[in-house]
């Protein structure tokens, strides 16, 4: 995409929705319509891609596994409780 | 209404993923280790009033982001105002996206997966003034609607896309400048004009 150009309607409309789409936050007809825009225009086509991975690293690079000594300790505490 | 012998075999599963965004939050593990045992203990004496085949993981992290707020925000607060006047549309794109091409022989796939360690992503998320912070662990991490954020927040849902909004560009500048600090990149200020 060259910044100097202006950028189509259909272009600046798929661009501007990416995170929602990402997100699975699009009415159905939208959706058709920014999927099939993508399909179409590789200079849309690669900052989606792009934002897709960084949503995959994202919520990769974030997971951590607890302890096992959490899963004991909440046991316990449970065990402590009324029933 | 569900009954509370059946807890730990429904609710246990989530215990490493509420631990994650616990972590995040409290950026420190011994905190985030009793934030998810409050939650926990929470969760089980409120159990009964639980419905059964409603969504059991949303209704843990409301439990966790209620308790956080009441607990351990006063703790560590801290002035939320950051300037995202300069983050454009694409702001990362703009600036890395060359790079993929630049990096001959790899698939794109990886590139960004490879560009920044977990360390970097973590300390980005944690970066995030707080109540984006959330936002975005709900909605990127965890994959839950914005209808769903916007009852585990207790928050209207403009109010959850405005915040991703930011908390999303807020992101995009703060990898920028692990990026930057490593020398993956040279400065593009003329960009951001």
């Amino acid at each position: 995409m060259d910044d100097t150009t202006p950028l189509e309607p259909q272009c600046e409309a798929a661009l501007h929705e990416i995170y929602h789409l990402l997100a699975g936050e699009l009415d159905d007809e939208k959706r058709q319509q920014i999927t099939h825009h993508l399909d179409e225009c590789s200079p849309c086509a690669e900052p989606y891609d792009f934002y897709a991975e960084l949503r995959r690293t994202v919520a990769q690079r974030c997971r951590d596994t607890a302890p096992p000594s959490l899963l004991a300790r909440i046991e316990q505490a449970i065990q402590h409780e009324p029933h | 209404m569900a009954d509370q012998a059946r807890f730990a075999d429904l609710a246990m599963e989530h215990m490493s993923s509420l631990y994650s965004a616990a972590l995040r939050m409290t950026r420190s593990p011994a905190d985030a280790e009793d934030l998810v045992q409050e939650t926990y203990l929470k969760a089980y004496r409120g159990f009964g009033g639980f419905e059964e085949g409603t969504n059991l993981k949303a209704w843990l992290y409301r439990i966790l982001t209620n308790t956080y707020i009441n607990t351990y925000r006063a703790k560590q607060r801290r002035p939320e105002e950051t300037d995202l006047d300069d983050v454009e549309d694409l702001f990362l794109y703009n600036r890395l996206g060359g790079l993929e091409a630049a990096r001959a022989g790899r698939s794109a796939e990886d590139e960004l997966m490879d560009l920044f360690t977990e360390a970097e992503v973590k300390a980005a998320v944690e970066e995030l003034p707080e109540a984006f912070r959330m936002a975005v662990l709900l909605a990127d991490v965890e994959g839950f609607s914005y209808k769903e954020i916007a009852e585990i927040m207790d928050i209207p849902i403009g109010t959850v896309m405005s915040r991703l909004h930011r908390g999303r560009k807020a992101l995009e500048k703060l990898l920028y400048e692990f990026a930057l600090s490593r020398r993956l990149t040279e400065p593009q200020a003329d960009l951001a004009t």
